[in-house]
């Protein structure tokens, strides 16, 4: 808005900030998993990387799924009849 | 004990909603506020065992019964009520106002019924007090989804009723026990507990109602009727194996759903069955670990997803708006609200310090125990979900995504006061998970905070975190539309009507040709004895007396002669 004070994430680098330290959170994350001995709970859970592998790749998976179910269940705001909300 | 007869927690709410029915101003809202802390002093005073009891036909009722279970569910009650009622002292609407209290006290009564015919009169009574805070949002929406809300939450008792009285008649005892899957009676009990737990396919009217009702009545909502199921679920069916399926399907379809929808309060709705469905999970492993982590979790969900539901219901009750597509930016006009969401949410995806890590973990530990890795990896797929979808989704377009251009200001103090209290226990429980494991029903010896669970739960958030950043970076990621999305409910309100028109058009035709073809018999019919009985008719002729004589004449004639040639 026009003569309105600048927010924090109105700056282009805060939001590049933000999301450095999401990297780099990731990446010391995966650093730790060689400094310590993991007690697995699953078989799988002894892989390096498990936790981090799965969490990334099953929220693509997540999303494009959802994405492409999206085709299939999507209809106009109307279709039972009812007025759209305001 | 004192000596006078314990006082049933569920009369102090039927009492307050009464009083408040007949107040106004300030003196409703000390009845409003008073009503969850003596229903609390209530329940602390209550000595264990059945402490009522009477006879009814030739069954002996039990109206109050306490003991671990049932005491730390009328604790969860009573506390969410506490703080729903704080979020909405701002509305003057009395229906609201007495439907709520009527609802809780219905959850409370639920929560101590020593049998399953009291259980059944709660269960109905939750229904029929619930909907009201779904029509007082007064909407032709919310009217018409309040409707499908009844029907299906009163089929739900029919079943109940159903179900009790055929274990009445083979001899079974009314006392609310384990019930078990053993012949129809034990199948109708459960088919009434999954409807109100929202099992896969029977789920669509939590979908369809809750996001309808008022940004108040949804937070009495989310905490209540769901959570009775749970604790019905709980006493009645513990171990029972298929219940760890259904939980596992619980927690992964509605994720896919709530990445694509709009209406934030629906996807908290799609959020709400994925989180019973590590309940449900846990109840069916049956352990007393898995069971301490079923309740555990039902308490630290009803905290932080009513303080997500009520963050989004400030949201509607300052902008009209909750859907994804019409919000964005708020965080520059609503800080403290965009805060406390943030709390919410990092509670929901169960951060390590906040209330839903130390629930969850115990169900994941319990789970794998018990040896089922399948259902494991289910589970931790489904956990990823929830920070994608509830996480990161709810607060992202409510208060950051692109700039809606609304500016509004911060919700009344009441609620943001509700929200505070909710936030500070998601962060208490997170930071001191003994003092919720102490109410649990099973003596635990467990600690969420070890170095392998702290650190894999943060890589699992983290990347999770880094796929969102990926996809909506990459553009990949669904923009919010203003859309429907076709769930089961597309059974009962599109294809069974549909299906009926359908038979009327083809019926139609049919009809009327048999009515035509009656018409026309009948129109025959009438005509031909017209002609013979009417005015000009053969019958109708006068005939002259001498003709009757000889035709007389000839019939005896004829009568004697066939006498002679017979004889």
């Amino acid at each position: 808005m026009p003569g309105e004070r600048e927010h924090v994430f109105d700056k282009p680098h805060n939001v590049r900030r933000l999301l450095y330290a999401l990297y780099s959170v990731c990446a010391l994350l995966l650093g730790v998993e060689f400094l310590y001995h993991r007690h697995a709970l699953h078989p799988w859970d002894g892989w390096p990387g498990f936790y981090a592998g799965y969490g990334f790749f099953g929220c693509v998976l997540l999303v494009l799924v959802a994405k492409l179910l999206r085709r299939f269940l999507k209809r106009p705001e109307n279709y039972y009849g009812e007025e759209p909300e305001p | 004990m004192s000596a006078l007869a314990p006082l049933p927690p569920f009369l102090v709410f039927y009492a307050a909603a009464l009083l408040a029915g007949f107040t106004r101003g300030t003196l409703r809202s000390l009845i409003l506020l008073a009503a969850p802390l003596l229903g609390g002093l209530c329940v602390y005073g209550l000595g264990s065992g059945e402490l009522l009891r009477f006879e009814f036909l030739d069954y002996t009722l039990v109206p109050l019964r306490v003991d671990a279970l049932s005491r730390v569910f009328g604790y969860l009650f009573l506390t969410a009520a506490f703080i729903a009622v704080i979020f909405s002292l701002h509305v003057k609407d009395t229906l609201q106002h007495v439907a709520a209290l009527a609802y809780t006290g219905s959850a409370l009564g639920a929560a101590f019924a020593g049998d399953l015919l009291t259980l059944f009169v709660f269960w109905e009574l939750l229904a029929v007090s619930s909907v009201f805070l779904v029509w007082a949002r007064r909407s032709e929406r919310a009217l018409a989804a309040g409707l499908r809300y009844l029907v299906i939450q009163i089929t739900s008792g029919v079943l109940l009723l159903a179900g009790t009285l055929l274990h009445l008649q083979q001899g079974g005892s009314p006392a609310f026990a384990h019930i078990g899957l053993d012949g129809l009676s034990g199948w109708l009990i459960f088919t009434a507990f999954g409807i109100k737990c929202a099992f896969p396919f029977l789920h669509n009217w939590l979908i369809d109602a809750y996001p309808e009702a008022t940004p108040t009545g949804t937070v009495f909502l989310s905490a209540m009727t769901t959570k009775v199921a749970v604790y019905a679920l709980a006493r009645g069916f513990p171990g029972t194996e298929l219940l760890i399926y259904i939980g596992a399907v619980m927690t992964c379809f509605p994720i896919f759903y709530a990445v694509i929808e709009n209406d934030l309060r629906r996807v908290l709705a799609y959020s709400m069955i994925n989180q019973i469905g590590f309940m449900v999970c846990a109840i069916g492993v049956g352990t007393q670990l898995a069971l301490n982590g079923a309740v555990a979790h039902a308490f630290n969900e009803v905290i932080f997803k009513g303080l997500l539901l009520m963050s989004m219901g400030a949201v509607l009750h300052v902008t009209g708006r909750s859907n994804g597509s019409d919000l964005g930016g708020l965080y520059k006009t609503m800080p403290k609200t965009a805060a406390l969401c943030i709390v919410g949410a990092l509670s929901i995806s169960a951060f390590p310090l906040f209330s839903g890590f130390v629930s969850k973990a115990v169900i994941m530990t319990a789970v794998q125990d018990a040896g089922h890795g399948w259902v494991w990896l289910a589970l931790l797929f489904a956990s990823a979900g929830v920070f994608h979808h509830a996480g990161i989704k709810i607060p992202f377009f409510a208060f950051f995504a692109r700039d809606s251009g609304i500016r509004a200001s911060e919700p009344p103090r009441n609620m943001l006061l509700a929200m505070s209290l909710a936030a500070l226990l998601c962060v208490f429980i997170g930071a001191q998970p003994d003092a919720l494991y102490r109410l649990l029903p099973f003596a635990m010896d467990y600690d969420p905070y070890n170095a392998s669970h702290v650190i894999s739960q943060l890589q699992l958030l983290c990347f999770a975190a880094l796929a969102f950043t990926w996809l909506k970076l990459q553009g990949i990621y669904p923009p919010e539309l203003r859309a429907v999305n076709l769930d089961f409910d597309w059974t009962y309100r599109h294809l069974l009507p549909g299906a009926y028109r359908g038979m009327l058009g083809t019926l139609q035709p049919l009809d009327r040709a048999i009515r035509q073809g009656t018409a026309d018999m009948a129109r025959d019919a009438i005509a031909a004895l017209f002609r013979q009985h009417g005015p000009r008719g053969l019958l109708a002729r006068t005939w002259p007396t001498g003709s009757m004589v000889l035709w007389i004449a000839v019939l005896l004639g004829a009568y004697l002669l066939a006498y002679l040639l017979a004889w």
